[in-house]
């Protein structure tokens, strides 16, 4: 019989139902009393000098209140980059200014050049048409090979080059690596591109920034993921201001899968203009605006080499990768192609070296930031094809092959830095064989060839390290922000709760999960429970969503301090049962005496709580209170193992998913139905990415797939239905849940699955086929087949 | 969007009087020209309507025609043309998404004249008739070239005249991402002869494949295609295909309307 409550029950999202009935309160729903809109004027080249702004004669346009340059920005900080990644030399990352407002130069189309605000957004729109502008063109700097060979045109004329940084980790000793490569019986070595990604949540990002004038107080509302970073990031960084003059509010909140995570210039703007114009300033992102200017995602080139012994053995992995910053820095954009990369590149194998090289490239394109899995994905999926190009090579059979080289024993540590804590590899591949029905595939490709269809099966198996992190190691690493996170349990006194939470709700289903933990914990029942996230002047200061890290790191604030609150209602149920409180036992919401049949319920010792009647004063505050911060001591490590099988069209190159597996270990699991949808929704990204999405500039630096036009995001008939089993659970040993994440997994997972797929299809017909970069548009697989 | 004025006349004469003004833009079912003005791509000082005008929207039929309102939208073609002409009604009945096939019409379709759009392909290969405000066109003298019509300013489409085949089919190749027409062929067997129309492919926009309608007017089956092609010279090119791969695409969907036809 399935639970019906707490931790393991599928209660179904209490939070759809005001978002599927009109309810929800999304920043865009919020209109601050005699508020003015800002309309931003757009760079509509790529790179350009900007010789002079004219403003005066959009200045006396109707409903115009002030318009805005990089000039009134010239004395508050940049945008700031979170990591400062160490390089191969020893020296620091190239860090240019990032501007609120370009500041003399254009670097990608999309920059903010001028900023209108005004009465209505009609009005905003119309004076920034009467902008002049005079610009000088400079030549794009877009291919990323290109913009490191000598004499490339600088995206930044301050930095000595296009090179942000020039990074190695794992075996740096090039020698003892070429030398394993040059003993090997066998190496195998695959290029390939990972494909630049828009992230394109339902809603599009919204500011409003208010100033009271007051009490010298700021409010700014905005579509974030994690709005204690971004206030303080926005007060110690950018604008100045003290932190206990801002909230920042991240209400509901339509999707963010990592482009919210990251603080933006219209944030700072709207907080800015706010008290320059003494009127609150709302900008709603278009859906073009959203296509150049949100941080786009992945953007890697690389070629990766695995050495192989004669019996099959992984000996060595060597990779060198190019990744894309865009024109500046993005909040976490230096530590994705590193640490959130680099780190994770041995994958589910005991390989024992592994050497990773990145240099990561400015060019004249939007920023390129953190996007679900970032940079997870890119190491899952070079590793995952060239395993699979690796079997193809050797006639061995790409499952066993990858068993082979498994990783059994744990804790285990890496040549790339992690300790894995737990896993078992071979239990979900054993269950991936018997969800994806491996055996029954030969029939099924019968019958597609049966249809004039070839018929492909891809596997691969991924890691991935979530709950970021040990804030002392990320802060060795280069981080510049500490990675725990906290909550608050308040029980009133009545013993209803509410639980304030660092962690931001936008799609993952909190205000379920969350208080089902809890509920579990108190043994009451959960709707007694509820979250509160997103308001810096509500909740305390936790760190965000995103990393997979909401249930592993504050999940584990919230166990803490339920714990605490446990502790000290087991000393008030002692008092009013004049018992020891080392006697004081709490289940199903009844506190007894052990060996007695006393015993008060939760309600009344909440209620004693607050009305301290007969109560220890002299030993105890009153109240029922507590906060805790989790600072985990390790990443967590979910794995899993997955399976496509394709049918494509010999005629036309479309690729069809006939059928996706997912076997996935993310230890205990909270809500099993959330879980599942969270592997559903990663995996549409994922094929998504495999398939369908691409955001392609050209060599002018135009945006090709600006709009849905030209870029493709998966619909629903697109994917198929998922097989999902996530019934290995080893749990995480270092959390108090035991709970390791999975929010990313699906996106991390799948990619490579499609594409081994599809070349297994093709080969069946005996096509050379090795390789397809992604997406495998039915133009691109028809090429492939036809080259 | 800009401002402009707005005008939803009843009679055709009507549309035409307020078409006059040089700034003036006839408006069907907006599915382009809506998104063009919010984007101010378009500047038009005022809009006319054409889905108020009595008589100019619905299906009707006899004598081996049928006639379709230049104002009907998609999926009232979807349902009223079933019967009486059925690839012509499930081409309607695979335009865009249901919001799409509720607001555009025929009209509009064909006076845009959108590369990749459907509805000429219907017309050019079922050899349509274009009845507007002042005249007939024969859908072999109006498609005149990427977003070009025979239409003069503030002529009207009243209502398209389709010839029903023996049999017919479209068959179409999505845009991964826009799902229009990567590359769209529309077959159609009549008793003078075989049209085969193709949309999505060329630069020129909609055009006759003759060679195809040469060889499928000597055997109307899938393998008279065969060693046929088409050049890829003239094809359009872009992020979703080359120019071989739609010349190629084009022989494929070409045999595919040709099976399905039946």
């Amino acid at each position: 019989m399935p639970k019906d409550n707490g931790i393991g029950a599928s209660p179904k999202r209490r939070e759809d139902v005001r978002f599927l009935t009109g309810a929800g309160n999304y920043t865009d729903d919020i209109n601050v009393h005699g508020q003015a809109h800002v309309h931003f004027l757009r760079a509509d080249v790529a790179h350009a000098t900007i010789n002079s702004i004219d403003t005066s004669a959009a200045e006396a346009m109707p409903g115009v209140v002030k318009i805005f340059t990089g000039a009134d920005f010239a004395e508050v900080g940049g945008i700031p980059c979170g990591w400062g990644v160490t390089d191969r030399h020893g020296n620091p990352q190239q860090e240019p200014r990032h501007p609120i407002i370009a500041d003399g130069t254009i670097r990608h189309v999309g920059e903010i050049v001028a900023a209108v605000v005004a009465d209505t957004l009609e009005q905003a729109r119309d004076a920034a048409e009467a902008i002049e502008l005079d610009l000088g063109d400079k030549p794009a700097v877009v291919d990323m090979a290109a913009a490191l060979g000598d004499g490339s045109t600088k995206v930044h004329e301050d930095l000595t080059s296009n090179l942000c940084y020039d990074w190695v980790f794992g075996n740096d000793d090039d020698a003892a690596v070429q030398a394993a490569f040059d003993s090997a019986a066998h190496v195998t070595t695959l290029e390939l591109v990972n494909n630049r990604l828009v992230a394109n949540p339902m809603e599009p990002r919204v500011a409003i920034g208010e100033y009271s004038r007051g009490s010298d107080e700021y409010t700014l509302h905005t579509t974030s993921q994690n709005p204690h970073v971004i206030r303080l990031l926005m007060c110690a960084f950018v604008l100045g201001l003290p932190e206990h003059k801002v909230r920042v509010v991240a209400p509901d909140v339509g999707g963010g899968f990592g482009s919210k995570i990251f603080h933006y210039a219209e944030e700072a703007f709207c907080t800015h203009a706010a008290k320059a114009c003494g009127r609150a300033v709302k900008w709603t992102s278009t859906r073009s605006e959203a296509f150049i200017s949100d941080a786009h995602g992945r953007d890697h080139v690389t070629k990766i080499e695995l050495a192989l012994d004669a019996d099959n053995n992984f000996t060595a992995l060597r990779t060198n990768t190019l990744a894309n910053m865009g024109a500046y820095l993005s909040t976490f954009s230096t530590s994705v192609p590193s640490y959130l990369h680099g780190t994770l590149m041995a994958g589910n194998y005991k390989t024992p070296i592994v050497q990773v090289n990145v240099k990561t490239v400015f060019t004249n394109t939007v920023p390129v930031d953190a996007y679900r899995g970032a940079g997870r994905p890119e190491a899952t999926f070079q590793l995952e094809r060239v395993i699979d190009k690796a079997a193809r090579e050797l006639g061995a059979d790409p499952i066993a092959l990858r068993r082979q080289n498994f990783i059994t024993q744990f804790p285990y540590e890496t040549p790339v830095a992690l300790t894995y804590d737990t896993g078992d590899y071979v239990a979900t591949m054993d269950k991936l064989e018997q969800v994806a029905d491996v055996a029954g595939f030969a029939a099924r490709r019968a019958e597609s060839e049966a249809k004039g269809k070839l018929r492909g099966f891809g596997v691969n198996c991924y890691i991935e390290a979530c709950g970021i992190a040990p804030s002392n190691i990320v802060g060795m690493l280069g981080a510049r922000a500490g990675l725990y996170d906290a909550a608050t349990v308040r029980v009133n006194a009545t013993g209803t709760i509410s639980v304030f939470v660092g962690a931001h709700s936008h799609g993952q289903g909190h205000e379920t999960s969350f208080p089902q933990v809890v509920a579990e914990m108190i043994g009451i029942d959960e709707s007694m429970v509820d979250i509160v996230h997103g308001d810096t002047g509500r909740v305390p200061f936790g760190m965000g969503t995103y990393g997979s890290r909401s249930i592993a790191v504050c999940g584990s604030a919230m166990v803490r301090a339920t714990e605490k609150i446990i502790a000290k209602a087991k000393k008030i149920a002692a008092h009013l049962m004049e018992a020891s409180d080392a006697d004081i036992e709490l289940k199903d919401g009844q506190f007894t005496v052990a060996g007695t049949d006393k015993s008060v319920a939760w309600g009344d010792v909440t209620l004693t709580a607050y009305v301290p009647h007969n109560y220890p004063l002299e030993e105890l505050e009153p109240g029922l209170e507590e906060t805790a911060f989790y600072d985990p001591a390790n990443f967590t490590y979910p794995a899993g193992a997955y399976a496509c099988e394709v049918e494509v069209d010999p005629d036309t190159g479309k690729v069809s998913i006939e059928r996706f597996s997912a076997a996935d270990d993310f230890g205990n699991i909270i809500n099993p139905m959330i879980v599942d949808g969270q592997v559903h929704g990663g995996l549409g990204q994922g094929i998504g990415q495999a398939l369908l999405e691409n955001a392609a500039y050209d060599a002018d630096g135009q945006l090709l797939s600006a709009s849905f036009m030209d870029y493709a995001m998966p619909r629903a008939d697109d994917v198929p239905f998922y097989q999902v089993d996530h019934s290995c659970q080893t749990p995480c040993t270092h959390n108090p849940l035991g709970v390791k994440g999975c929010g990313e997994a699906g996106a991390i997972g799948s990619p490579p699955a499609v594409v081994n797929a599809v070349v297994d299809a093709l080969q069946s017909a005996g096509k050379d086929v090795t390789h397809i970069d992604m997406p495998l548009s039915p133009a691109r697989v028809w090429a492939a087949m036809n080259g | 969007m800009y401002e402009f004025e707005f005008e939803k006349p009843s009679t055709v004469a009507e549309a035409v009087a307020a078409l006059a003004d040089e700034e003036a833009q006839a408006l069907g079912g907006g599915q382009t020209l809506i998104p063009t003005l919010k984007q101010r791509l378009a500047m038009p000082s005022k809009l006319v309507s054409l889905t108020g005008i009595a008589g100019m929207s619905g299906v009707s039929g006899g004598d081996g025609v049928v006639s379709i309102g230049g104002a009907t939208t998609h999926a009232e073609v979807a349902a009223a043309a079933a019967g009486a002409y059925p690839a012509l009604a499930a081409l309607a009945g695979q335009i865009g998404d249901p919001a799409v096939r509720n607001r555009g019409t025929i009209g509009g379709s064909l006076a845009n004249n959108d590369p990749a759009a459907c509805y000429p392909a219907a017309a050019l290969g079922s050899g349509a008739t274009i009845m507007t405000s002042t005249r007939e066109i024969t859908a072999d003298d109006f498609f005149q070239g990427l977003f070009e019509t025979a239409l003069e300013e503030g002529e009207i489409i009243t209502a398209v005249r389709f010839p029903v085949p023996q049999k017919a089919s479209y068959q179409k190749f999505l845009q991964p991402a826009s799902r229009f027409a990567l590359v769209g062929v529309f077959a159609a067997k009549f008793t003078a002869g075989v049209r085969v129309a193709v949309t999505g492919a060329s630069e020129e926009g909609v055009f006759r494949w003759n060679e195809a309608e040469a060889a499928l007017d000597a055997n109307f089956a899938p393998e008279a295609l065969d060693g046929l092609s088409l050049d890829a010279g003239g094809m359009i090119a872009d992020l979703h295909g080359s120019k071989e791969y739609r010349a190629h695409l084009v022989g494929v969907m070409a045999k595919r309307a040709v099976a399905a036809a039946g």
